[in-house]
C-alpha cells in the first residue's frame, strides 16, 4: 500500500483546526496563549459559531490574537475590552462576543472595567491569561505576580510591604451576582487542557443561554518573562502559582444569585 | 414643517439621536450635559426605535464602548463635558486610527482641570486639533443655536460615515441649557442588518460568514511602511474635508473693514457687536465658522483682501485666533489678527466686544492697514 492510498478523508484521525488561521503564531514556544488560542478555535468550529462569534483582542502579548482565529475581532485598548464587548452584545445581542485578556490588561490597567461589566452581568465570555507578568512589554510586575517572583520591576521579588499584594482578581469577580460561571483552569499539561476545554465549553453555553458573565481564568506560563525553560515553567506554576491560584469552579449559578464557593 | 418645540440644547441632542436612527448612545454623567443622557433614559427609545442606552462606569469606558459599536458598523454616540472629553482622549486617537465613524459631543465647560461649570470655548485646540496621540482629526462641529444642536446631529453621522471618522459637536454650556424654539427632524429609521452589511460590510464586524474574509477593526500596525502609508492616506482623507466639508455663515461682510471670527455661543453675542459697532459707524462684520475642521481658510484668505483686521472672539485665552493667524499668512496677506475672550465662565458683552474692538485696532481705526510691524 502507497501512502497516497492512506491519505484519505475516511482514515483521518486529526486535522489542523479549521478556525485557526495558516499564521505563525509570534508566542514563544512554551507559552500557554497557543494552546488557549487552539481550544476556542476547536470550540467556535465545534459548536458551529463561526458566524456569530466576535473576538475582542487585548494589548499585550495577545494583540495580535485577531491573525491567529478566522473570526472578526476588534483590537481594544489596553483593558477596555470589556466595554467594546459591552456594546457590541447590547447593540448585537445574537452574537457571540468574547474578550481575550491578560493579567496587565484585565486586573490593573482594566480592573475597573472588567468589574462593571461582570457587574452588570453582560452576556460574553471572558478569557483571563494570568501568567503573573506583563510578557509583551519584558517581564515586569504583574497586579498577579506572587510574592517573592522576580520581575524586572521587582528585581529582588515582590515585596509586599512595598508593592502590594497578589490579587485573587477571579474571586473578586466571583462575587459580582451578574456573573454566572467563574472558573480557574491550567493547560499545562493535557489533562488540564481538556478540562479547561470542557469549562470553556460550559461558560460559551452560559453566555448563549443569556445566563450572564461568564468567566474564565487560566493560570499560564510565560517561561520567557520567567526566564525558564518551558517545563521549568510548567514545574515552577505547578508548585508556586498553583498553590496560590488553586484551580477549580469558583461560582456555577445563575445570573442574580451572589454565590460563590471559594 | 416638523415638529416645532422649545427645547434645552441638551435634551435636543438626545432627541435629534433618537429621530436620526441612532443605534447607541454611551456616556457618563458630568455637567452642563447630564440632561442628554437623563432625556434618553426618559424617553426609554429601546422601546421605540430600538436604540441602545447605556450609563457607563466612567467617561473611559463610554468612549470604548462607542468604538465597540462604531466597529460593528453601528451609529453610536457619546456626549460629555471637558474633563471627560480628556478622559476620552485615547479612545477617540483609537478610534481615528481604525478609521471608525462615531459621533462625540463636547458641551464644554471652563478648565483647566475641574475648572468650572460654566460655559466656556478653551477646548478648541483639543477638538481641532486632534486632542489624543499620533496625528488624526476630528470633523468639528459647531452648532450656535438649539436648531444646530438638533440639525447638527444627523449632519455629524452622515459625514463620520462618509469619511469613516469620529465626528464631533463643540458646543458649550450655554447652548447645552439654553432653551429656544427647535423644529424637529421627521423620524428616520436605524439601519437594518442589511443595509450595515451593505454600507460597511467590508470593515465592520458583525460575525464573519463564509462569503467574506475575517473584518478586523484595529489601528495597530507594527510594520512602519504600512503604518505610515494609513498616515497617508488619513491626511488624504482630511485634505478631501477641507476640500469639501467647509461650512460658515457670513453677516454683514461684504463692506466691513473689520472681521470678527466666533464661533458658537460667542457668535450669537457677535452678531449683536457688529450692530452696536455699526450704528457707530464702524464698518463691522462677523465670519462664523460652523466647520471647525476643516476650518473656512479660504473665505479669511478672499476677507483678509479687503479687511483692515480680524478680531478671533472666543471664550477662551485664544485659540481659534492661530488658526486664523495661519489662514492669513498663508494667503500672503499681513491683514492683524487679535484676540479677545473672556475666560473660566465668563461670556463677554456685545459691548465689550466693540470696545476690545476699537482698543486692538485702534491704529488700523486711524490709519488703514499698517504695512510691516
Amino acid at each position: 500500500m502507497e501512502l497516497k492510498d492512506l491519505i484519505k478523508p475516511e482514515n483521518l484521525v486529526y486535522g489542523k483546526t479549521k478556525i485557526l488561521e495558516d499564521e505563525p503564531m509570534h508566542y514563544c514556544p512554551g507559552c500557554s496563549h497557543g494552546v488557549v488560542h487552539k481550544l476556542l478555535a476547536e470550540l467556535i468550529g465545534e459548536m458551529g459559531l463561526q458566524e456569530k462569534t466576535i473576538g475582542i483582542a487585548p494589548v499585550g502579548c495577545a494583540v495580535f490574537a485577531y491573525k491567529y482565529l478566522d473570526i472578526d475581532w476588534q483590537e481594544a485598548a489596553h483593558g477596555r475590552a470589556p466595554a467594546v464587548a459591552t456594546a457590541l452584545i447590547r447593540l448585537k445581542p445574537d452574537n457571540f462576543v468574547f474578550t481575550y485578556q491578560g493579567d496587565g490588561d484585565l486586573a490593573s490597567i482594566g480592573a475597573a472595567e472588567i468589574m462593571h461589566a461582570c457587574n452588570r452581568g453582560e452576556n460574553i465570555l471572558v478569557i483571563f491569561i494570568n501568567n503573573g507578568i506583563y510578557g509583551m512589554t519584558g517581564g515586569q510586575m504583574a497586579p498577579t505576580t506572587i510574592e517573592g517572583m522576580v520581575t524586572s520591576t521587582t528585581p529582588g521579588g515582590r515585596n509586599v510591604d512595598l508593592n502590594g499584594y497578589p490579587m485573587k482578581i477571579t474571586n473578586l469577580i466571583a462575587q459580582l451576582p451578574g456573573t454566572s460561571y467563574v472558573t480557574r483552569q491550567a493547560v499545562h499539561t493535557a489533562s488540564a487542557a481538556r478540562k479547561c476545554k470542557r469549562s470553556i465549553k460550559k461558560a460559551i453555553e452560559n453566555v448563549l443561554d443569556k445566563k450572564g458573565t461568564s468567566f474564565v481564568e487560566v493560570v499560564s506560563t510565560c517561561n520567557s518573562g520567567w526566564k525558564m525553560t518551558p517545563v521549568g515553567a510548567n514545574t515552577w506554576m505547578e508548585d508556586n502559582m498553583i498553590p496560590y491560584y488553586p484551580l477549580g469552579d469558583l461560582k456555577d449559578s445563575v445570573k442574580g444569585e451572589n454565590s460563590s464557593e471559594n | 414643517m416638523g415638529e416645532l418645540k422649545l427645547m434645552k440644547g441638551n435634551e435636543v441632542l438626545a432627541e435629534a439621536a433618537i429621530r436620526c436612527g441612532c443605534d447607541g448612545y454611551f456616556g457618563y454623567p458630568i455637567t452642563p450635559q447630564s440632561e442628554v443622557m437623563e432625556t434618553l433614559m426618559a424617553r426609554q427609545p429601546w422601546n421605540e426605535t430600538g436604540m441602545v442606552v447605556l450609563q457607563a462606569e466612567s467617561e473611559v469606558a463610554s468612549i470604548n464602548m462607542v468604538y465597540g459599536g462604531a466597529g460593528a458598523g453601528k451609529k453610536v454616540m457619546t456626549s460629555s463635558s471637558s474633563p471627560g472629553i480628556s478622559l476620552m482622549a485615547e479612545g477617540i486617537s483609537y478610534i481615528a486610527g481604525s478609521e471608525l465613524p462615531c459621533l462625540i459631543v463636547n458641551v464644554q465647560r471652563g478648565g483647566p482641570g475641574l475648572g468650572t461649570i460654566q460655559p466656556s470655548q478653551a477646548d478648541y485646540f483639543q477638538a481641532v486639533k486632534g486632542g489624543g496621540h499620533g496625528d488624526y482629526k476630528l470633523i468639528v462641529l459647531a452648532p450656535a443655536s438649539v436648531q444646530e444642536m438638533n440639525d447638527f446631529v444627523d449632519l455629524s453621522f452622515e459625514l463620520a460615515f462618509k469619511y469613516r471618522n469620529p465626528a464631533m459637536i463643540l458646543t458649550d454650556g450655554a447652548l447645552g441649557q439654553m432653551m429656544e424654539k427647535v423644529e424637529l427632524a421627521d423620524f428616520k429609521p436605524r439601519w437594518t442588518d442589511e443595509e450595515i452589511e451593505e454600507k460597511s460590510g467590508s470593515w465592520a464586524t458583525t460575525g464573519k460568514p463564509s462569503s467574506r474574509k475575517k473584518n478586523i477593526v484595529t489601528s495597530l500596525e507594527m510594520d512602519s511602511n504600512i503604518m505610515e502609508a494609513n498616515n497617508h492616506r488619513f491626511q488624504e482623507k482630511y485634505k478631501k474635508m477641507e476640500e469639501d466639508e467647509v461650512r460658515y455663515e457670513l453677516f454683514h461682510c461684504d463692506d466691513a473693514d473689520f472681521i470678527i471670527v466666533a464661533y458658537g455661543s460667542s457668535s450669537r453675542i457677535c452678531q449683536k457687536s457688529v450692530e452696536i459697532a455699526r450704528s457707530k459707524g464702524l464698518k463691522v462684520g462677523l465670519l462664523r465658522p460652523i466647520t471647525l475642521f476643516p476650518f473656512p481658510n479660504k473665505i479669511i484668505a478672499e476677507l483678509a483682501r479687503k479687511a483692515k483686521g480680524f478680531l478671533s472672539v472666543e471664550m477662551s485665552s485664544g485659540q481659534m485666533v492661530e488658526d486664523i493667524k495661519l489662514a492669513v499668512y498663508e494667503a500672503g496677506r499681513n491683514t492683524r489678527v487679535n484676540h479677545f475672550g473672556r475666560t473660566g465662565g465668563i461670556i463677554h458683552t456685545p459691548e465689550e466686544v466693540v470696545e476690545a474692538l476699537e482698543d486692538k485696532f485702534s491704529w488700523e481705526l486711524n490709519y488703514g492697514v499698517k504695512r510691516s510691524y
